[in-house]
């Protein structure tokens, strides 16, 4: 049997195993091998909201969001693709005196860490997306530079600027388990044969957790389904991802509205839709919007959220396992953390160190008890 | 015009089709998202068995080797107003 030699393997070709592999070589890195088991874009990336947002309530959610903006601002320029990065905002409507009271709590901390989100009113909401109806909302939260961007668009992106800096990205390929002798990484069992590695990357979104299993260590992950749609092309309207309780709906540079709201499922590993989320974001979108009564939904699919206790992702070194990574958990705020996830794991894995600390975020913090509680999840 | 229109509803032609095959689109979920072929109002009923075809012919594969992608509900457009009559919690 063949024996491939790697310097840092990276297995998950989304949106997180991209953007790592791709700063690694940035960062002058060779031998990176990226692992897919189908085609890129294929898990949780290809499937999600496009949403990327600074609104979070938690320190560790904001200052990462709010670096990953900063990169997200340039990336179609850094990347040499246009990944469709637009700043619309979101805008958090808010639908009784108890959420405004909370969110002006929000607001204040997210003001205090520099991200310029703010509570308006229902006119000024309406200024900045006329077709609102507003018996449905006292006021909102906005902040103008949360934005949307193009799943399948960065995916390429990522890729092409990877291949270019000598990635190597095996697609159609599955990795069986990571190899792990006296506490240390040696590479990984693949359906191509065994590549060796002493630097091990967990990026496998809702595959994660089996992965890990394989090298002797358990995530708290649980893979919650979660369903959505898009709608026929309208001509360009709404420029901010619209919240509403768990509904969110925003407009993609094609013109389609996408969106998606909870339907409160128990966690599963069957990504099966069904037909009657469509009848509930149906009435749901139609009292935000009620103009959109008229627009013919194209199809629905479903997504995994890869959830840890604390939905915030796991981040960092495995203390157990001396070359082993994760990357994973982000709890449906991945792709929107894509680029700056990139940037501190390769940093972390060059430097031993990263630009902004994610040392909150390791897994040892479930072992320690020191878990991080993030309140604002939606969809 | 000598363009040959395989999805009407995106405007991809039977050239952007062989360009991206050769740029290495050469699965078939892979390709309908980087050029968006079935994606539009008919859903690939009318463009993906073209597609599949020019695939298997160029990459020496049978059609059922290319596969064809997800299919996702419903099978044609629905209005949303439509779709509301279905719901029993309305709660969000």
């Amino acid at each position: 049997m063949r024996i491939l030699k790697a310097n840092y393997i990276i297995i998950g070709g989304g949106i997180s195993g991209l953007s790592i592999a791709y700063n690694l070589a940035k960062l002058g890195m060779d031998k990176i091998f990226l692992i897919e088991k189908s085609y890129l874009g294929s898990g949780s990336t290809g499937k999600c909201g496009r949403g990327i947002r600074q609104q979070f309530t938690t320190r560790e959610h904001i200052v990462l969001m709010r670096g990953s903006v900063k990169l997200w601002e340039t990336l179609s320029e850094e990347l040499g693709k246009n990944i469709y990065f637009r700043q619309g905002g979101y805008l958090w409507l808010l639908r009784n005196e108890k959420e405004i009271e909370l969110f002006r709590k929000y607001v204040k901390f997210q003001n205090s860490l520099n991200v310029p989100s703010k509570i308006i009113s229902v006119e000024e909401a309406k200024e900045i997306v006329p077709q609102l109806n507003e018996k449905v909302f006292l006021a909102a939260s906005y902040c103008p530079t949360d934005g949307t961007a193009s799943p399948f668009d960065v995916v390429e992106a990522y890729a092409e600027a990877a291949l270019k800096l000598g990635v190597k990205i095996y697609k159609f390929t599955e990795v069986y388990g990571i190899i792990v002798e006296r506490g240390e990484v040696q590479g990984v069992e693949t359906s191509i044969g065994r590549i060796k590695s002493n630097i091990v990357v967990n990026a496998a979104g809702y595959g994660a957790k089996k992965l890990a299993e394989t090298a002797g260590i358990k995530l708290p992950l649980e893979n919650y389904r979660h369903h959505i749609m898009v709608t026929e092309p309208l001509k360009q309207f709404l420029k901010p991802m619209i919240v509403y309780g768990s509904l969110y709906f925003n407009q993609d540079i094609h013109g389609n509205i996408i969106g998606g709201i909870d339907l409160n499922e128990k966690p599963t590993n069957i990504l099966m839709p069904r037909i009657d989320f469509l009848s509930k974001f149906a009435k749901n979108i139609l009292k935000v919007m009620p103009i959109l009564g008229g627009i013919n939904v194209l199809r629905q699919w479903t997504g995994f959220y890869v959830v840890t206790p604390d939905h915030h992702p796991i981040l960092g070194n495995v203390d157990e396992v001396n070359g082993l990574y994760l990357a994973t958990g982000y709890s449906g705020h991945g792709f929107m953390m894509g680029p700056i996830v990139g940037k501190v794991i390769a940093e972390l894995i060059v430097y031993g160190k990263s630009s902004i600390s994610i040392d909150n975020l390791n897994l040892r913090r479930f072992r320690e008890g020191k878990l991080i509680y993030e309140k604002a999840v939606i969809g | 015009m000598d363009e040959k229109i395989v999805c009407i509803c995106e405007d991809v032609t039977y050239e952007d089709i062989v360009k991206a095959i050769r740029e290495g689109y050469t699965d078939i979920e892979s390709l309908k998202r980087h050029l968006k072929i079935g994606m539009g109002p008919c859903q690939g009923r009318i463009c993906l068995p073209i597609v599949v075809r020019i695939m298997a012919k160029m990459l020496g594969k049978n059609i059922d080797e290319i596969g064809y992608p997800t299919q996702r509900p419903p099978i044609y457009p629905i209005p949303l107003k439509i779709l509301v009559e279905g719901d029993e919690d309305s709660e969000s």
